[in-house]
């Protein structure tokens, strides 16, 4: 399923290592929390998976839970990635929907 | 008695007749300025743009600030005011047509006085404006809906960023201006609430300390060019006259409401008072 939320990347090269950094809205529901209004349980929406690939390949995945705040940042560091790599995230909720996240790696 | 009121007369007509103290706009800010710079001599002025990161003692609290400008989490809502900035109306026209310039490089002359409605404008309010001329729904009951003010907060926060970097310069040269000026000014000055704390206790007395135990003070010198603002507590752009509401309640004040002409004067004073500032909204603030 589409989804409007934004995941937003951001690249940086240190030292030959590759800091790549995810920022997702994401509201992240863990399913504790109650309406103020209702007196209704919120339902959990939060996100379960996140792949990363390189050119195409994955290299790593992250197994989210209820325990990671409100529009997360996820950061991984890529030791293989070169200037004009091409990046895309993935992610999945447990309600179904994904988004995805596409970046060139740049030289800095 | 006879005594009494004739003494009670004598002080009137002192009261009366003598000079009234002369503080005008342009040697209240010198003064302002001296304060923080005699307060705070190891800091930049450039660097009150920046909260209170750069004051002595907050060492660490401007380490996770840098980290956090790393990779702002108010980006998307950045986002969320460009796109609500370049979304044209129903009638073709975008945002740009009702600023100057398109809108870029123009927010450091807010809030003005306006002549013609005889009161402060704020960008919000421009913003508004404009959503009504061309015939749009406005940003309407802010005090209470959230999601429509903080949709209010990302396109503010985006007309201030197309600014960013150029420094504040209110034009106070009208008798209203310097009407609204002081009202700001008392505003400032005045205690309230129950804890019977004015904006001055806080932000100029103990600027750089903490108030009860974990929330840093900042100093006022620089307050409104970093908003509308992220705080981590919030999670979400807010508008400043929410910053003021909150600020209200800390001190258990009864807010005023969002747009009042109250906070609008506070925020002509207070931007004044950063006069030669750079703007950096939208920013990151605890």
């Amino acid at each position: 399923m589409a989804t409007d939320k934004q995941t937003k990347i951001r690249t940086r090269i240190r030292n030959g290592v590759t800091d790549v950094l995810v920022l997702v809205d994401h509201p992240m529901e863990t399913g504790l929390r109650t309406d103020k209004k209702t007196k209704k349980k919120i339902p959990p929406h939060f996100i379960q998976v996140m792949s990363f690939f390189l050119n195409g390949k994955e290299v790593a995945t992250a197994n989210l839970g209820t325990a990671v705040s409100k529009d997360p940042l996820i950061g991984i560091k890529l030791k293989n990635a070169k200037p004009g790599d091409k990046l895309k995230i993935t992610w999945s909720d447990n309600k179904g929907e994904s988004g995805t996240g596409e970046t060139t790696i740049k030289a800095d | 008695m006879k005594k009494i009121l004739l003494f009670l007369a004598a002080l009137g007509v002192i009261a009366a007749t003598s000079p009234a103290v002369v503080a005008d706009p342009a040697s209240d800010l010198k003064n302002f300025r001296e304060y923080f710079k005699k307060k705070f001599p190891s800091v930049p002025f450039d660097e009150y743009a920046n909260g209170y990161y750069y004051l002595p003692g907050m060492e660490s609290y401007r380490e996770q600030w840098q980290l956090y400008n790393e990779f702002p989490p108010y980006e998307l809502g950045l986002s969320v005011g460009k796109k609500i900035w370049e979304t044209p109306f129903k009638n073709g026209k975008t945002f740009t047509s009702c600023f100057k310039n398109g809108g870029r490089k123009i927010a450091q002359y807010y809030p003005y006085w306006d002549e013609a409605s005889q009161q402060v404008r704020t960008a919000e309010m421009d913003i508004n404006a404009c959503l009504k001329k061309n015939g749009e729904p406005e940003f309407t009951n802010l005090d209470k809906d959230q999601k429509t003010r903080v949709k209010l907060a990302d396109v503010t926060a985006y007309f201030y960023s197309l600014s960013k970097g150029e420094r504040v310069k209110i034009d106070i040269s009208s008798p209203g201006a310097v009407k609204a000026y002081e009202a700001g000014k008392k505003f400032w000055w005045q205690r309230r609430g129950q804890l019977n704390f004015s904006c001055a206790n806080c932000h100029m007395e103990l600027a750089g300390k903490n108030l009860g135990g974990n929330q840093p003070l900042s100093a006022g010198l620089g307050h409104p060019v970093g908003w509308p603002a992220q705080r981590l507590a919030w999670a979400r752009l807010e508008t400043i006259d929410q910053r003021y509401a909150t600020c209200n309640k800390n001190v258990r004040a009864k807010p005023f409401k969002h747009g009042s002409e109250t906070y609008n004067d506070l925020q002509f004073y207070e931007t004044f008072m950063s006069s030669g500032l750079p703007l950096t909204a939208p920013s990151m603030r605890n």
